[in-house]
């Protein structure tokens, strides 16, 4: 009965919430399933399908630490939450990890008590023109008038921007992304701007999508990460090496093909062996099973598969790896070694 | 005078004529409603100007609509392939692949009866309190609408509805017991303490053990699983349903000459009237995730059920102490004379005629309380307008609009515009003056 959880809980306010945050990893395996925080809906990173299936790419970061935890990617409950209720969510236990393209900041990290594990999206500001207006740079867009959403970073980031140029602007103050594409696409506005892979997935909504082009500059930095409360660094090492064995395994070509047959028997290449668990025991160290790497890869891959099931060329957002290439490619993704 | 006949005078009647064709009929009807002066004329051609040219536009998009598409690239590239490139067509196919999910949010598709089931079994519960003319046994049935439809909904084991349901019997029975062996005040008290303290302490205890005795029940669904208009009809429903009578109550508070239940309820209304409905919702998610330890988790929904209904509670209670203070005080102090008490001559007298007075306000209140669901879109829950939003975030329906806010806007105009015409019904009926 409700009520009675509610007022047991009550009394019992005080005496748990001091505590309570201290072992996340026993209260989720005890729940059997991992509370994952999510969007509400943002196009290849996080959204239901039409079977009520959540997809995408910060799903895949929830999957992948259920995965290293149950050995089970369906053990998640999806939270879905805005961007007012997503702190709050977080740091009040309602959920255990919050992947929800949220830009690691110093406030954030700092002064709200998180802990960002790591980027899984390296993102930036950008800008969406029309072809017909005949811009090819950022810095030729004086007085245009720029849709641009309220009460976010890309607001400051844009006004930053033009007062270093120089150059002037007119804000067309929208509320949504759906606002800000039909502003756009009704002419309200000479340019749409928000976060790179954003304005891709809108570009890629057009009826013609040839008729639009991203300028070249990116004005911002947003990397975009998962994060769990302060307070308790063993569930934070959990979803911090998750997100890097799926790093890892791209850098190491180990993909959801062959990871049965590498994880089978221990190979020529130490660091594979280690991160399958077939030498080593980093599992162990972190209180999960020896395979806790090989199921969350299995579970929608690695890194690079991940990216390229949801967001990446062969979709219809099609974004470039970018900065999100492997070191190795000359991208920022650089997973400390698994020793 | 001469045999001659008098030609000029008619010796039978004309028959009725018709009358002039201006005169008559729609000819008439236009002469005098649409060109009746040259300004309206104008005003006349202008508007039917309007007219067309919105039905030139909005009609071909509704009739060429394509219904069988997968994706809004699809939808595209067949509207390209039929037309010359210029007509416009609504891609209704979003609504032909997603409609169970509008409908139904995400409770899983082979248990759609049941939500199905929970708002008949609610129609039949509700139908002999809004039509009189039905058999009394269905009273039956409304009281046990509440719980059933409950487990209906969530699901789980049956004993948890039967063991809150055996939580009434206990006040009951307590108020029989105590009405006969020790005094009227310690009737009230107890049918309402014992019952509290039953609920809160022994029916999850109960309800566990015969659960492990006996497991009776249909699969549990999670409240995350509700989603679009079935979310908003059970967050509106329970909240008009309980509402109503803790308006009343409040209203009766309000008018009360007890100063500390008087004060409780002008503080409760004014408190709760006070502040926008969406801060309270954001009071539901945030504030009380704070009070509860980690971990716990208070249900989302009824957490915002909970909210919505007192919201509404509060203006119920306004809207009915409007209905109270337009009753001649005679009624009030004929009640009296008559030898009744407080109660009765609420009951019998004052009540009916009061709440007769507010029905337009009470459907006004209950109408603007089921749109206001929508607002739970704010705090991360999945109504029609969040499910919308969902849908467009996949990668087959980025960037289609109008199709899913029009299938929206139907379905809420007609919810509402039939709980408008109940309610002229119900004035109709209830009709005394003129009669």
């Amino acid at each position: 009965m409700k009520k009675t959880v509610f007022f047991g809980a009550l009394t019992a306010a005080g005496l748990a919430a001091g505590m309570a945050s201290a072992a996340t990893l026993d209260d989720v395996k005890a729940r059997g399933s991992l509370n994952c925080g999510v969007t509400t809906g943002l196009v290849g990173f996080a959204a239901p399908n039409a079977e009520g299936e959540w997809e995408g790419f910060d799903v895949g970061v929830c999957r992948a630490v259920a995965a290293a935890i149950f050995g089970d990617p369906t053990a998640v409950e999806f939270v879905p939450t805005t961007g007012q209720t997503r702190f709050t969510a977080l740091a009040s236990g309602e959920i255990d990890l919050l992947a929800r393209n949220t830009t690691w900041t110093m406030s954030r990290d700092v002064d709200l008590k998180f802990e960002f594990v790591g980027v899984n999206y390296y993102d930036g500001q950008g800008f969406l023109v029309p072809k017909a207006l005949g811009v090819t740079s950022a810095t030729e867009l004086d007085g245009a008038t720029v849709c641009i959403q309220t009460g976010t970073t890309t607001e400051l980031n844009l006004a930053d921007y033009f007062r270093v140029n120089g150059i002037t602007y007119e804000p067309v103050p929208i509320e949504t992304n759906a606002e800000g594409q039909q502003q756009y696409l009704a002419g309200a506005c000479d340019v749409y701007t928000t976060d790179a892979s954003g304005l891709a997935a809108t570009r890629a909504t057009f009826e013609n999508p040839n008729d639009h082009v991203l300028l070249p500059e990116i004005i911002s930095k947003e990397p975009l990460g998962p994060l769990v409360r302060h307070g308790d660094n063993e569930w934070g090492d959990i979803a911090r090496w998750t997100l890097n064995a799926l790093i890892t395994a791209e850098e190491l070509g180990v993909t959801s093909e062959n990871i049965e047959e590498l994880a089978a028997t221990p190979g020529n290449n130490p660091e594979v062996n280690r991160l399958l668990g077939t030498e080593g025991e980093l599992g162990a160290m972190l209180g999960l099973e020896a395979d806790w790497a090989k199921n969350a890869i299995m579970a929608g891959g690695n890194y690079g598969e991940l990216f390229d099931n949801n967001i990446g060329e062969s979709t219809s957002i099609a974004l470039a790896r970018g900065l999100n290439a492997q070191w190795t490619d000359g991208g920022l993704l650089y997973s400390p070694p698994f020793r | 005078m001469s045999d001659t006949p008098v030609t000029y005078v008619r010796k039978e009647m004309l028959g009725q004529k018709a009358p002039p064709t201006s005169e008559v009929g729609p000819v008439r009807w236009v002469r005098e409603n649409l060109f009746s002066s040259p300004m309206n004329a104008i005003l006349t051609i202008l508007s039917l100007y309007v007219v067309y040219v919105v039905v030139s536009h909005v009609g071909p998009w509704l009739v060429n609509g394509i219904w069988d598409a997968d994706s809004l690239t699809e939808c595209r590239e067949i509207i390209a392939a039929t037309g010359d490139g210029h007509h416009s067509a609504a891609c209704f196919g979003v609504i032909s692949a997603r409609w169970h999910q509008l409908v139904f949010g995400y409770y899983p598709s082979e248990l759609y009866w049941r939500p199905v089931l929970a708002l008949v079994v609610f129609l039949v519960g509700i139908a002999p309190v809004m039509f009189p003319s039905l058999p009394r046994k269905l009273y039956i049935v409304t009281m046990a609408a509440p719980l059933l439809c409950f487990w209906l909904l969530w699901g789980g084991s049956i004993w948890l509805p039967i063991a809150i349901a055996l939580g009434f019997a206990v006040g009951v029975v307590a108020h029989k017991l105590l009405d006969t062996h020790v005094s009227s005040l310690a009737a009230i008290i107890g049918a309402i303490v014992l019952p509290l303290i039953y609920w809160l302490y022994i029916c999850g205890p109960l309800a566990g053990g015969l659960a492990s005795i006996i497991p009776l029940g249909i699969e549990f669904v999670p409240s995350r699983s509700f989603g679009g208009f079935m979310l908003s009809i059970v967050i509106g429903l329970s909240a008009i349903v309980i509402s109503l009578p803790l308006g009343i109550l409040l209203a009766l508070a309000r008018r009360s000459d007890l100063f500390i239940i008087k004060t409780c309820a002008v503080v409760f209304i004014e408190v709760i009237r006070g502040i926008p409905l969406i801060v309270w919702l954001f009071t539901a998610q945030l504030l009380l995730n704070y009070f509860l330890p980690p971990g716990s988790s208070f249900d989302l929904t009824l957490r915002v059920i909970i909210m919505v209904t007192l919201f509404a509670a509060a203006y119920i209670a306004e809207v009915i102490r409007g209905g109270l203070a337009a009753l001649p005080k005679g009624q009030y102090e004929g009640a009296d004379s008559l030898g009744l008490n407080y109660w009765q001559s609420m009951q019998l007298i004052v009540l009916p005629q009061a709440l007769k007075i507010s029905i337009p306000g009470i459907v006004n209140t209950f109408i603007g309380l089921f749109k206001d669901t929508t607002l739970v879109v704010f705090i991360g829950l999945f109504d029609p307008l969040g499910i919308a939003s969902a849908i467009r975030a996949t990668t087959e329906w980025n960037g289609i609009y109008w199709e899913l806010f029009l299938f929206i806007g139907i379905m809420f105009f007609i919810s509402c515009f039939s709980m408008g015409r109940y309610s002229l019904y119900l004035e109709k009926k209830l009709q005394r003056e003129h009669r």
